[in-house]
């Protein structure tokens, strides 16, 4: 079913919808790194004005379903208090890689073990994705490369347009909520065919010992600062920390929490074990833990790249390091060892 | 020939004395620091059909035109009346229709760092507040410097005007988002002044030691930290190079809104009329402050002002600096220091 909802009709949609949270990327007025700059970042939407369009979030969905800082247990003396459930249905809307991105975390967060991860399982079943169709993709993407410029998993798609949107429903939930709203129409949904960033993901069998201990990694030892921001802003880094607080700083204290916060690769203590053993001490030896993650053993694991090309790590690097450029020069270090290709 | 010039009238006409009896020196304001290019095209035009060729920068970021004769001084105000109706949009019709020139050079160009037109460090555009500041204070003959600029990092150097204005970001935290990993705790320790510290793996700010540069914002990985999106200034005032005390300026007002800087710049001229040393050709500001104590000075600024919640104003104020005129009598000279030739 394609329908065209007028600005106002898709308004009153958001109203009506009891028991319902739309969640898009919105702007955050003089919220910026910078002064006088807006912070993309995904929240609610109240409007169909609140929803952004023209600009990439700098962190993505990600923080929605795995929060930055969750809580896991409250300890209250002898008793072991768990967060309240919650139940509210969230309509996310997000690009097409965004989408890859939360099928990366699903594999796990989901099917990494012997169960799903429960807090996880909890939030991400509350969801209802909805594709906000990019036809021009932003200049740093390169989901074309990563094969995530095309994505089918996702209950309605929508395509911005002067007045309203186009939305084009796929499952049984957007059928019903959008029943009586907005008129038939016909459109076909864009998907990007090329990318301004120009890719070549190499294809790795197995790990050879050149790639691993190349003095390419070395470069990126005098480079990165450890700031971890292509981690925070990556939608597929998964990664955290557990970390146990007592509260009232008293030694007597018999309330405590047990909280996850986000960790990263790139940033200082990562690596730190109980006795003070530390791997990774060098970014350059991070950056191709990284890589190799994302481009390597994920897939040897799961049977797809890891990275789905959105392109932050690139907007974001402090340093204008390319993880871009990373895949590049990892391919030409593949294609120059082969005699012949291995494909 | 004759030249019977009136020094008083030409000088107040941002026009120079010079060494050379013949010649004058046209003194061109650029508030805020930030010009159009084509406006280059005027400077130049000047220099090579009036001046001698050159173009002097300022250390208020204007220029000097040297080298003209005092009979082009009509000739050239009405040639560069464009040019000041254009960087002087407030200033009267009166003004401008004279074709007369600029109409004062006491209260010197408002200089400005680049800003955050440019500068991922400024917390505001310095430009913009600078061209507020000259619509409030100019034309004025009063000797006034007054400078903006984007940060502590002061690269304007308002520490030594008599009014320096200082951005201020007012960062807000917010500790869901922070991940701990301290880059905002270890940058305020190494580069500012320790104003954030580690507390159950989040951050806590110490609202007395945070000079609000912003550099949280700038490190934070997730944006747990964020501006407040209304803009706050530092105001330190009276600093002066000069033959007496040079000293740098101190900290005047702290987190006050741009609505307070603008109040605060209006009130010191009346101040300067009430007080001013009326024997003197000129007296700069700083002197007269030094006259009638801090407190009086304090008044005059605050009067009739409204404070926003945030702003903290200076009780009492001490300078730092030196005065010269010590005694070099007893300092080494080159038979008293070991080794020297």
């Amino acid at each position: 079913m394609k329908k065209l909802l007028q600005k106002d009709e898709f308004d009153a949609l958001l109203s009506t919808s009891s028991g319902v949270q739309f969640l898009g990327p919105v702007r955050l007025k003089g919220r910026g790194r910078f002064s006088d700059t807006d912070l993309i970042k995904y929240g609610q939407i109240k409007s169909f004005t609140d929803i952004v369009w023209d600009s990439k979030t700098y962190l993505s969905a990600k923080e929605l379903i795995l929060p930055i800082t969750e809580t896991l247990l409250d300890f209250t003396g002898t008793t072991v208090v768990q967060p309240p459930v919650e139940d509210a249905i969230l309509v996310l809307f997000l690009r097409a890689c965004d989408i890859h991105a939360i099928e990366r975390l699903d594999a796990i967060f989901l099917n990494n073990g012997p169960s799903p991860d429960p807090y996880y399982k909890q939030k991400r079943d509350r969801f209802k994705l909805v594709l906000m169709e990019c036809a021009v993709p932003f200049d740093s993407c390169f989901c074309v490369a990563m094969g995530t410029n095309t994505v089918s998993n996702f209950g309605a798609a929508v395509r911005c347009i002067e007045d309203g949107i186009l939305i084009d429903i796929r499952d049984e939930w957007f059928t019903s909520q959008i029943a009586g709203s907005g008129t038939d129409t016909e459109f076909e949904l864009q998907f990007p065919q090329q990318n301004g960033a120009d890719v070549h993901v190499p294809h790795i069998k197995e790990m050879q010992e050149q790639l691993f201990t190349h003095e390419m990694w070395d470069e990126y030892s005098k480079r990165c600062i450890a700031c971890g921001r292509c981690n925070t802003s990556c939608p597929t880094c998964s990664c955290f920390s557990v970390h146990d607080i007592s509260y009232g700083h008293d030694s007597n204290s018999k309330i405590a929490r047990r909280q996850r916060v986000w960790d990263g690769c790139h940033l200082d203590g990562f690596t730190d074990m109980a006795g003070g053993a530390a791997f990774r001490i060098e970014c350059g030896s991070r950056m191709r833990f990284k890589t190799f993650h994302k481009i390597y053993d994920y897939r040897k694991r799961y049977g797809v790249n890891m990275c789905v090309g959105c392109g932050r790590c690139d907007d974001v690097c402090p340093e204008y390091i390319s993880f871009a450029n990373c895949i590049n020069k990892v391919n030409d270090l593949v294609n120059e060892s082969r005699s012949t290709p291995d494909e | 020939m004759i030249r019977d010039i009136n020094r008083k009238k030409t000088v107040k006409n941002a026009w120079r004395i010079t060494k050379n009896r013949a010649l004058t020196c046209l003194r061109i304001r650029v508030p805020g620091g930030h010009l159009e290019a084509r406006h280059l095209e005027l400077m130049k035009k000047v220099a090579e059909i009036y001046g001698n060729g050159t173009v002097h920068l300022t250390t208020r970021q204007g220029f000097e035109i040297p080298g003209i004769p005092f009979e082009k001084m009509a000739e050239i105000n009405n040639l560069i009346t464009d040019y000041i109706a254009f960087t002087g949009q407030h200033l009267s019709t009166e003004v401008i229709s004279s074709r007369e020139g600029y109409p004062a050079a006491g209260t010197r160009n408002i200089s400005a760092c680049i800003g955050n037109r440019v500068c991922p460090f400024a917390n505001f555009d310095t430009t913009k507040m600078a061209l507020e500041i000259e619509k409030t204070v100019y034309p004025n003959d009063f000797h006034v410097k007054i400078a903006v600029t984007g940060c502590p990092n002061d690269c304007i150097k308002a520490h030594m005007q008599d009014i320096g204005v200082i951005g201020q970001a007012l960062p807000e935290y917010e500790t869901q988002s922070c991940i701990g990993c301290e880059a905002c705790v270890k940058n305020c320790r190494k580069k500012v002044t320790g104003a954030l510290s580690m507390v159950d793996f989040k951050v806590e700010r110490d609202p007395r030691r945070c000079i609000g540069c912003g550099e949280c914002v700038l490190v934070c990985p997730t944006q747990a930290w964020t501006r407040n999106p209304q803009k706050f200034f530092r105001l330190v005032v009276m600093g002066r190079t000069g033959k007496k005390n040079p000293r740098l300026a101190a900290p005047f007002a702290e987190w006050v809104t741009a609505k307070v800087v603008l109040g605060i710049m209006e009130n010191l001229y009346p101040y300067i009329q009430q007080y001013i040393d009326k024997s003197l050709v000129k007296e700069h500001v700083g002197y007269i402050v030094d006259r009638t104590g801090y407190q009086v000075f304090r008044d005059w600024l605050l009067r009739g002002i409204t404070l926003n919640p945030e702003a903290r104003i200076a009780p009492t104020m001490q300078w730092s600096g030196y005065m010269y005129g010590y005694d070099t009598d007893a300092w080494d000279t080159k038979s008293t220091i070991p080794g020297s030739l």
